[in-house]
């Protein structure tokens, strides 16, 4: 049996992807500025990989880092005082003793609370939409600069800018580091949850690149969410977020083919859902409507999900839950988007008749002007019907429309065929998310 | 990536023992650091094998062995699945889980299926279309 000593430096990176974000957490309540926070932070990794390698690894790494990192902090508040003294003999003005923060207690307790605070000041809606998820993957993933512009394909020295402009953003407008109350939250958390759901979704069906996937990137969304979860137990919504996350992810392995290709959902191999995620975004999901959450937008999407995920084959799918999951949805969120989705869906449970109708409302709708899939869903919808010289017409002007050079051919495809074939029962291309 | 952290049986596992309120309450604290961070998704602790069985194949044959069985050691008493991002931070989390003296823990990476193509797992067919790519060009020469 061969016993071998870490590599220090493997150790270390381990230790930051663990202790990171608690680190930056207590240091920012401690220095009420997250940007020093996190520089503190680093420069207390800095010192492990001086010493760690030659010392070997502590016995508890963690709290070596929260001792070295909460060293800095105290000689930069000492000299802080100092400076604070100094200016107040300037002034006169001098007012007794500054107070000394009690750092031990600072740090070691309320690790959640100051995770949440991080959480919140990371997602703060005066950064651009960008800038929270760089500073949200750095301070909350433990993810490094490099690793951001991976996967977000964008230079390095782009996402080290954003994240400078952050920092400095906020120190700027002098954002409080503190969990929002009462109204406030609401509107913060669901910035919170769109940050979590946009790194989510670049992993999930990626915007660039040349994989369809990356599945690691969805991993990151997926911690957060749970992180989150543990932190804000009571909130429905952060559940919702998580069930509709965990019963995506479940088809990660199914939505690829053999060659990169994307599969959409109704085609995919069900025996590759990952059942264990698929329980677990289930549970998620019974939690959030416990809590009084079953008409919050991601529980509703969750919903959705759901539904295909408890269909053992696509012909089980109940499509009048999904239509009627959709309409709710569009009460709380009312987008032409979610109307096409229910369309779909009311055409796979009413009949194509049915759905062309809603689809033929949407005709004047000026957003989806451009939006090739409604084209690509009348098309089938008519071909349903029978109506095929209409179909063909629509399937053309769908494959002039879309990006993509796989659904441009397959939409040609299926113009072509409506001239020679009969129309086979298929749902409509992009109906339901795969 | 996954990782199953397989713990291994021992005397007391094998008798039935349950562990005492101090372990019980530590490993609780434990599970509940690794739900917060968002690794652990799945852990079960295992009866002993006495309530087990095997079933050994040979050829079309089916025997099936009840517990309990001998060499405590081998067995499994319970087990751990982690999403974790390295092989390193598995590690790092399981040396902070309060067993006592003695114990040892093994850590293994689960097969992702992600990785490779779902339905050629062996890169197989993949193969077998390039080769065949080789030969139409090969042909057309």
């Amino acid at each position: 049996m061969a016993v071998t000593a870490t590599d220090p430096h493997r150790a270390i990176d381990a230790v930051w992807r663990i202790e990171s974000a608690r680190l930056i957490a207590g240091l920012a309540r401690m220095v009420r500025d997250v940007g020093l926070a996190e520089e503190l932070a680093q420069e207390a990794l800095v010192a492990a990989l001086e010493r760690w390698p030659e010392s070997g690894v502590p016995e508890n790494p963690g709290a070596w880092l929260m001792t070295a990192a909460k060293n800095r902090a105290i000689d930069l508040l000492r000299r802080r005082k100092l400076l604070e003294r100094k200016q107040e003999e300037v002034g006169r003005e001098v007012e007794g003793e500054v107070e000394t923060p009690d750092l031990d207690a600072a740090i070691d307790d309320g690790v959640g609370d100051d995770l949440l605070r991080l959480v919140f000041i990371a997602c703060h809606p005066i950064l651009s939409p960008e800038a929270r998820v760089a500073l949200t993957l750095r301070l909350l993933g433990g993810l490094t600069t490099e690793e951001i512009s991976r996967a977000f394909l964008v230079p390095e020295t782009t996402v080290a800018q954003r994240i400078v402009r952050a920092k400095r953003t906020l120190a700027e407008a002098r954002v409080p580091f503190e969990v929002p109350r009462g109204a406030d939250l609401a509107a913060r958390l669901s910035s919170v949850l769109e940050v979590i759901y946009l790194v989510f979704n670049e992993g999930y069906s990626a915007t660039a690149g040349d994989d369809w996937t990356r599945p690691e990137l969805c991993q990151d969304a997926l911690r957060l969410g749970r992180i989150l979860a543990g932190l804000l137990p009571e909130e429905p919504e952060v559940h919702g977020l998580v069930a509709l996350m965990e019963i995506q992810a479940s088809r990660l392995r199914a939505r690829v083919g053999p060659s990169g290709e994307p599969v959409l959902l109704l085609d995919q191999n069900r025996a590759l859902w990952d059942q264990l995620l698929i329980q677990r975004g289930l549970t998620a999901l019974d939690r959030a409507e416990k809590l009084g959450g079953a008409r919050g937008p991601y529980a509703l999407q969750a919903a959705v999900a759901a539904c295909h995920a408890r269909a053992r084959t696509a012909a089980e799918t109940d499509w009048s839950r999904i239509a009627s999951l959709y309409e709710a949805l569009l009460q709380v969120t009312p987008s032409p988007i979610i109307e096409l989705n229910r369309a779909v869906a009311v055409s796979m449970a009413s009949g194509p008749a049915a759905g062309l109708e809603l689809v033929d409302e949407l005709l004047s709708e000026r957003s989806l002007q451009g939006y090739h899939l409604l084209p690509s869903v009348r098309g089938d919808l008519l071909a349903k019907l029978g109506r095929l010289e209409e179909a063909r017409t629509e399937f053309e002007r769908a494959a002039s429309l879309t990006k993509n050079a796989r659904e441009r051919a397959l939409l040609l495809e299926r113009a072509a065929k409506c001239a020679t074939d009969s129309p086979a029962p298929r749902p409509p291309q992009g109906a339901a998310r795969s | 990536m996954r990782f199953m952290v397989i713990v291994k049986a021992n005397k007391d596992s094998e008798a039935g023992v349950l562990p005492d309120q101090k372990i019980l309450a530590e490993m609780g604290k434990f599970n509940e650091e690794l739900v917060k961070a968002g690794v652990m998704l799945a852990g079960e602790g295992l009866q002993p094998s006495s309530k087990g069985a095997r079933v050994r194949f040979q050829g079309s044959k089916r025997t099936v062995i009840d517990g309990p069985f001998a060499e405590t050691k081998e067995l499994v008493a319970g087990f751990w699945l982690w999403q974790v991002k390295s092989k390193q931070e598995a590690i790092e989390w399981l040396k902070r889980a309060p067993f006592d003296e003695g114990t040892e823990v093994e850590i293994r990476q689960v097969f992702e299926t992600a990785d490779f193509a779902p339905v050629d797992p062996t890169g197989e067919l993949r193969k077998k279309e390039e080769e065949l790519r080789r030969t139409i060009e090969s042909k057309r020469r």
